[in-house]
Formats: C-alpha cells, sequence, structure tokens
C-alpha cells in the first residue's frame, strides 16, 4: 500500500505541469497537431515558405528532409525552394540581410526552426490566429499572447484586422486595460474564418514538424521497440521463473 | 538449496530462447551506434553535385573543382592529344578500362569520357597509389619525362605516370587507372559532377 | 582446444575467480524484493551513459559558437543521432529516478548499519559526484536554461564568506558564464567525473561483497551457515538472480523506452523548452528552474531568506547523509521490525523531499516559499527525530531466519 503511495506520488510529479515562460493569461487554443497528416504538412510547409521565410529564416531545416518525411515528388518539392539554385541539401534561409531587418525592425527576425520547440503548438496556433488592431503600437497591431510584439500582421489582408474588446481594471490613475476578447474584423479578409484558422493549423504543424523531425522517427520506431522489449521481458520471466522452481522456501 | 532442475529441457529451452533474444536485442541495439558514423546529411548536402562551366575552357587546358573534397579535373584535350590515344595501348596496364571500379560504364573507351562529349575529359585528381594529387602535364616530350611523353599526369609524390585519359603507365606504383566521377551534361557547355542522367530527364 | 585456451588464460588472470567470487558462489538472501532490482539496473544506465556519450562526443562541438548547433546537427544530421541524444538525456533522468530509488531502499532497510557504513559512505560520494556530472553536462547544449541554470548554480559559491567571489570566478574561468566555462566543463564531464564515478563504482560493490548483502528483513544470513559454510538463507548471485535482474532490466527498459519514444523530453521536465532557445547573455528567461532532479535541494535552498545559509541548508541537505549509520542509533535494520514511529518519519522524509521536488520547479510565489519551508524542516527534521526515535525505540523481534 504504501508503496502504491509512493509510486502515485513520484508519477503525480513527473506529470505535473512545468510552469512555463507565458507572457500573458490570454488563452491558449488547441493546435490539434497530426503529425501523421503529411497533406496538412505541406500545406504548412508553403504557407512557410510563401509568408514567413522571407524574414525568418530555419537554418536547421533542410529541403531535402523535408521532401523525404513528408514523401514530396520532386516538382512539390521544387515548389518549396525559393529559385533554380536551391539544392535538396540547403537549409531554409532568409534573403533579408540583417542589417537591413535590425534597420526596418528594430530587432533581427528571429530563426524558425525550433520555435515550436520552445513555445509549443498551442501557443504558436494561437499566436498565429490572434494579432489585432492596437493604433498605439509601430506596426499598429498587436497580439493577445505576446504583447507588444515586434512583427506587423503579416496576414491581415487574409484575416482581415481583429479588434480587440478589453476590460477595464482599478479606477482613476491605476486604471489598466486588460484584453478579454477578440472581435471579428470590421472589414473581412480574403479568407473566411475556417480557411484561415485551417491555414493556421498547416503552418503550426509544419513548424512543430520542423522543431522536431526526429517525432516521425520515434512514431515510427516506437512500437517495433516496444514489441520487442515486451517479448525479451516474457522471455526473461518465463527464465527467472525456470530457474527460482529451485528455490524453496 | 540449489537442486538440480526438475525439467532440464524445458531449462535448456528457456536459456536458448533468452540467449537469442539477448542476441537479437544487442544486434538491434549496435544499428544505431554504427550507423551514426555514415556521412551526416551535412556532409552529403557539402557533397551534392557541382556544376562546372566548361564554355570558357580553351584546348589543352585545364580546370579544377571540389567534388565531395576531393578535387575534380576537367581537362579541354586538343586534336592531337585526342591523336596520341590509341599510340598509347602497350605502354599502359590497363588500356581498355576493364577495371570496373574506376569509371561509370559509359567512360570504359580508350578516351574515359562520354562518346558525345569525348573532347573533355573528368577525372578525380587522386592517385590511385596513394592519394596524391597529379599534376598536369600536357606538354610533348619534357626533359623529366622523357621522349614518348605525350602528354598526361604526373605524381610527384611517387613518380607514378598516367597518359592524358587517366590511364595508368606500366611500372609505375599506382596499380589502376584515375578514377572517372559519375557526371552528365546538363547543357553542352556545364557539367554536373556527381550528377546521374536522372537530373538531366 | 577452446578449454585448454580457457585454461591458459585463467592460470595467468583470475577470471574464474572473479565469476565465483562475485557471481556464481556469491551468497546473496533468497528474498530480495522489488526495491532489490535498482542497483545492477544503476549499473546498466550507468553504461549506457558512458557509451552514448562517447558516441555524442563524436559529433558535439564544445564551444559557445558551436556547441548549440552542434546538438541540432546530432538531432537532424546525423544518422541515428537523435536517438543517441534521447538515450543520453532521457537516461540522465532514469539514472537519477533508479538513484533516488536505491537510496529509499537503503533507508527502508538500513542498509546503512554495521557493517556496511563504507558502502553508504561510497554511495553518497557517488550521489554528489553525480550531480556534479549531471550539472556539467546540462551546460553542454548551451541553450538558456543550461546558461543561465548554471550562472544561477555558480553564483551559489560567491556566497562563501572572504573566498566567495574569487571561487566562482575560479570556477567560471571568466566574469560570466564563457566560452571557457563550457570547455572546462566539457573536459570534466566526459572524462574527469565518470572516471572518478567508474572508482567509487567499483568501491561501492568491492565494500557490498566484502561484507555481503542486506535483505529487507535486515537478517545477516550469515549468521546461519551449513556443514559445507554456505549461507543456508543464501542462493548464488548467479543465475539466480542475473536471471531475475534481466526480468527486472526488460520491465525498466520497456518503461525508459516508452518515456524516451513518445515523451522524451518528459513534458520538459527531461529537456527544458527554453533551453531549445541558444543561450543569450542579456537575457534571462523569464523563470529558471532546475531539471527535476536537482528540484528538491533548489526548493530548500529557496526556502531561506539568507543567501549564504540558503546555500549551506542546501548543501547540508545531502551532506547530513554520510552520517546517518552514526545518528540512527537503533541496531534492528528493516523497516519491517522497527517502530511506527521510524516509520511515519521516513515515509514524511520521503513525501517531503517529492513536494520539494515539485515545488523547485515551480515559481517562487509567498504559499510555495511557505510550503518550502515547512518541507524543509520535515527534511531536516527527519534526522533529528531519527536520532531521538533510534535511541529508545520499540522495536519487535527479529527472527532469525528470513521469512
Amino acid at each position: 500500500m504504501i508503496r502504491i503511495t509512493f509510486f502515485l506520488c513520484l508519477i503525480g510529479l513527473l506529470a505535473a505541469p512545468n510552469a512555463k515562460a507565458a507572457s500573458s493569461n490570454y488563452p491558449l487554443e488547441d493546435a490539434e497537431v497530426d503529425l501523421g497528416d503529411k497533406a496538412s504538412l505541406y500545406r504548412g510547409a508553403q504557407t512557410f515558405m510563401d509568408s514567413c521565410a522571407s524574414c525568418h529564416g530555419a537554418k536547421m531545416m533542410r529541403f531535402g528532409r523535408i521532401g523525404d518525411d513528408l514523401g514530396l515528388s520532386e516538382e512539390q518539392l521544387a515548389a518549396l525552394m525559393p529559385d533554380e539554385f536551391t539544392k535538396p541539401g540547403d537549409v531554409i534561409t532568409t534573403n533579408m540581410p540583417a542589417e537591413y531587418a535590425q534597420e526596418a525592425f528594430g530587432i533581427v527576425p528571429p530563426d524558425l526552426t525550433l520555435t515550436a520547440r520552445v513555445n509549443g503548438g498551442d501557443w504558436l496556433y494561437t499566436y498565429l490566429t490572434t494579432f489585432y488592431a492596437d493604433p498605439d503600437t509601430a506596426w499598429g497591431v498587436n497580439n493577445a499572447v505576446f504583447p507588444d510584439v515586434g512583427m506587423p500582421h503579416v496576414l491581415a489582408a487574409e484575416q482581415g484586422l481583429l479588434q480587440p474588446v478589453y476590460e477595464t481594471e482599478g479606477e482613476g490613475e491605476d486604471a489598466k486595460r486588460r484584453l478579454v476578447g477578440l472581435e471579428s474584423p470590421e472589414r473581412p479578409g480574403a479568407l473566411s474564418e475556417e480557411e484561415f484558422e485551417q491555414k493556421m493549423r498547416d503552418l503550426t504543424a509544419f513548424m512543430v514538424y520542423m522543431s522536431e523531425p526526429a517525432a516521425l522517427l520515434r512514431a515510427h520506431y516506437g512500437p517495433y521497440v516496444l514489441a520487442f522489449l515486451f517479448i525479451f521481458t516474457l522471455v526473461m520471466y518465463l527464465l527467472k521463473k525456470e530457474y527460482w522452481r529451485d528455490i524453496k522456501h | 538449496m540449489a537442486d538440480s532442475p526438475s525439467n532440464p529441457a524445458r531449462r535448456r529451452f528457456l536459456t536458448g530462447a533468452a540467449t537469442a533474444v539477448g542476441a537479437v536485442g544487442v544486434g538491434f541495439a549496435a544499428v544505431p551506434f554504427l550507423s551514426s558514423f555514415q556521412p551526416s546529411a551535412k556532409a552529403e548536402a557539402a557533397g551534392a553535385p557541382v556544376d562546372v562551366n566548361i564554355g570558357k575552357l580553351s584546348p589543352g587546358q585545364m580546370t579544377t573543382v571540389a567534388w565531395r573534397g576531393k578535387p575534380v579535373y576537367v581537362v579541354n584535350r586538343t586534336e592531337r592529344m585526342l591523336e596520341s590515344l590509341p599510340e598509347m595501348d602497350d605502354r599502359l596496364r590497363d588500356p581498355n578500362s576493364e577495371v570496373v571500379t574506376q569509371q561509370p560504364e559509359f567512360a570504359a573507351n580508350p578516351y574515359r569520357a562520354r562518346k558525345e562529349h569525348e573532347r573533355y575529359l573528368v577525372i578525380v585528381g587522386l592517385c590511385t597509389h596513394l592519394g596524391c594529387a597529379p599534376t598536369y602535364r600536357p606538354e610533348v616530350a619534357p626533359a623529366d619525362l622523357g621522349d614518348d611523353w605525350q602528354g598526361g599526369f604526373f605524381c610527384p609524390c611517387h613518380g607514378s605516370k598516367f597518359d592524358i585519359s587517366g590511364r595508368v603507365y606500366k611500372g609505375v606504383p599506382a596499380p589502376t587507372n584515375l578514377e572517372v566521377p559519375q557526371y552528365v551534361y546538363v547543357t553542352d557547355e556545364i557539367i554536373r559532377v556527381g550528377g546521374s542522367e536522372e537530373d538531366v530527364a | 582446444m577452446i578449454k585448454s585456451l580457457g585454461k591458459w588464460v585463467d592460470d595467468r588472470l583470475p577470471v574464474s575467480h572473479f565469476w565465483n567470487a562475485h557471481l556464481a558462489k556469491y551468497y546473496v538472501p533468497h528474498n530480495f524484493n522489488f526495491w532489490y532490482y535498482f542497483g545492477s539496473l544503476l549499473l546498466v544506465v550507468f553504461v549506457l551513459q558512458i557509451v552514448t556519450g562517447i558516441w555524442l562526443t563524436m559529433s558535439y562541438k564544445p564551444s559557445a559558437d558551436d556547441a548549440f548547433a552542434s546538438v541540432e546537427y546530432i538531432m537532424r544530421d546525423v544518422e541515428w543521432g537523435w536517438l543517441l541524444r534521447y538515450l543520453h538525456s532521457t537516461g540522465a533522468s532514469f539514472f537519477f529516478i533508479a538513484v533516488y530509488l536505491h537510496i529509499f531502499r537503503g533507508m527502508m532497510y538500513g542498509s546503512y548499519k554495521k557493517p556496511r557504513e563504507l558502502i553508504w559512505i561510497f554511495g553518497v560520494l557517488i550521489l554528489l559526484v553525480l550531480m556534479a556530472e549531471a550539472f556539467m553536462g546540462y551546460l553542454l547544449p548551451w541553450g538558456q536554461m543550461s546558461y543561465w541554470g548554471a550562472q544561477v548554480i555558480i553564483s551559489l559559491f560567491s556566497s562563501v564568506p572572504v573566498i566567495g567571489p574569487d571561487l566562482a570566478l575560479w570556477i567560471r574561468g571568466d566574469y560570466v558564464v564563457s566560452d571557457a566555462t563550457l570547455n572546462r566543463f566539457f573536459a570534466l564531464h566526459v572524462i574527469a567525473l565518470p572516471l572518478v564515478l567508474l572508482f567509487l563504482i567499483g568501491g561501492h560493490i568491492m565494500a557490498l561483497h566484502e561484507v555481503g548483502s542486506n535483505n529487507p528483513d535486515g537478517v545477516d544470513i550469515k549468521e546461519n551457515k551449513d556443514d559445507t559454510g554456505k549461507p543456508v538463507d543464501g542462493i548464488p548471485f548467479h543465475p539466480y538472480y542475473t536471471v531475475k535482474d534481466l526480468f527486472g532490466l526488460g520491465v525498466f527498459m520497456f518503461i525508459f523506452a516508452a518515456v524516451l519514444f513518445y515523451w522524451p523530453d518528459g513534458g520538459g521536465l527531461f529537456l527544458e523548452h527554453p533551453n531549445f532557445t541558444p543561450a543569450d547573455p542579456l537575457k534571462t528567461p523569464e523563470h529558471i528552474a532546475p531539471v527535476w532532479y536537482f528540484a528538491p535541494h533548489y526548493a530548500i535552498l529557496r526556502a531561506v531568506p539568507d543567501k549564504f545559509l540558503g546555500v549551506v541548508a542546501m548543501t547540508v541537505a545531502i551532506l547530513i547523509l554520510f552520517v546517518l549509520p552514526w545518528i540512527d542509533r537503533n541496531r534492528t535494520r528493516s523497516i519491517r521490525y522497527r517502530s511506527t514511529a521510524f516509520k511515519v518519519n521516513l515515509f514524511a522524509f520521503a513525501a517531503a523531499f517529492i513536494g520539494l521536488g515539485y515545488l523547485g520547479t515551480q515559481p517562487p510565489t509567498t504559499l510555495g516559499t511557505l510550503a518550502s519551508q515547512l518541507l524543509s524542516a520535515v527534511y531536516f527534521g527527519f534526522f533529528v527525530a531519527v536520532y531521538f526515535i533510534s535511541r529508545r525505540e520499540r522495536t519487535q523481534p527479529v527472527p532469525e531466519r528470513l521469512q
């Protein structure tokens, strides 16, 4: 009994949600990432190359790896590459010079290879879908999970510009407004809400894949390894039982 | 306490089964460790095919490119050089390029080049003796190489001689002809070293 | 042919002597339970860490400029590199899980008591070196947590009176954690400390085999020998415990593989999420938490409001284990025959350790600090209580033979 309690404690300890660096309390939405859905990952890769890669690099990701992992044809892979000189062994780089970026944005856009691994898919998905109008910032937009974000809303034309709903807390000079929700844009974007959300889910899925391509390998080999270890354990159990027949007490 | 087993056959069988399963496990476990010695994706990317533009290579001239870290010589041979090739046979160890490891099938001819572009020689510039880079000696009968030298490659390390198709002479330390790498013509002026026919299909 | 070659070798090298002394004719109690698997498992995990470590060293680059990228290179470009890396990083966590359970076993069954004090001391030394080994290894990926974790822990040394600041500077070899620190930690992590561990583990096992294994009853099986001089309640380690430990290894590897293939970062406990950002000496992550296996000690550190005393408390929390054999003055070994007071005390200790572990991973809050202080009191209270309880403890009679 004591033993069981002890293990429950141990499991509880391991399962305890690890406090993650969260810069806002805005609730995260489930990104519903499915790494088995190769079509979704490919659509995400296209969005990444079209919309993200002009400013951000992903310098640890090779095109050829994407092609192999997602089972792409040569044409499909070529469609992802920025130009005809790009080789499959090349990594995703951006053409934007760092000095220019520093001047234009005040910050060099970070490399995105591992972003999903740092923040998690749900955060990323929520981030991508919660840009909203805020005239007080340099770009006229803010973000629900990344306050004072230094990036413009690149996909505003597709999503439209969401409008914030604030609640005021405190009174007088101490009054602070707090973001409590987002409303539909005044002028709708080129995509419907569902279309845009699907596009962001695909993009998130791709970035989750990119942050750890080995996840596909883990999923592939895992069952075999566990099956083998199960058989190993079973045989050893029988062997142990056989030898321990000698021990009488 | 330890008696003899009540059922020796069962014990033998289980011991055998456990040994077998254990051996299989060790075998599987060894795979990742041994495979990790293979060239990594980064090394493979660095070893990707290299394009060479031969448009500006005048007759008799040679250019060198690095492919997989190895020097690859590309020579635009003159008519005289090509004419000298058939006369060399009795001085060479493997005039007909019979050692299959030293060239792709398409280069197993006196030119050791693609038939439709026989002027251009593409070879790996590493001596088959101990891996020095042979020097390109296009001149005829220089003082140090003798009167019957028709142009070719000379290895300064141990004196191995090769003709202008990279075929090895008899009586020198190098055992085989210089290696012709896999290559393909993307256009008439661009050679892709390491590229295969599929690249241009 | 093979037999005569075997004899030739055996005449010149004590192979069969070693085999008999430590396996085939090493007699151990027949009543080992679940808790006795962890010794041999730890040996396997140690070998696993050494081997995967050697392989990682083949692709890792110990410099501030290249370290982070070289780890991702292993994860992506090296064939099977991801598996080698996860085996090593998840293996580190399983090392500590097994070590903590192994220590708790020793505390439950009184394995630290006469005549096994030296085994226990070797054990605590192994724990200390293992902690240093893990701490230095954690700097190597050169991520944000690696960097700032090292910064914080090394700064602890600066609280030592008089020599503190110079000591921290000496450890870092620079004014902040830097390339020099990374390079020396690499050297210590891959060769120096593993060698020390190897010798300590050798000493631990030699001392064990000299006096013989304890057991869940705490009965000394050497007291009862038959005519041939073999303990009546003993069985040869080989084949009986080799096959039993192989079964235990199977179960352990199954759980280990399940975690490795489906939960390799342990939800941020085995590989912390911010550590996938390269080290940035100008920007601290919002919340720094140590890896879970240091969390209990970290919680004790934070529970004390004074910097230096906090460090002292944390250090003493580990060092006090050395004197446990002399604090506990009761001669009854196993918890099975000890008083309720002792049982309650021990399980309160274990619960406090786990609780501190939880608190150590959380951001500091007023309530959390209060809880940490309470649990730290329970942690240290265990040793005080043992001292007094054990003096006049009403134990049950220990049987002559194993039950």
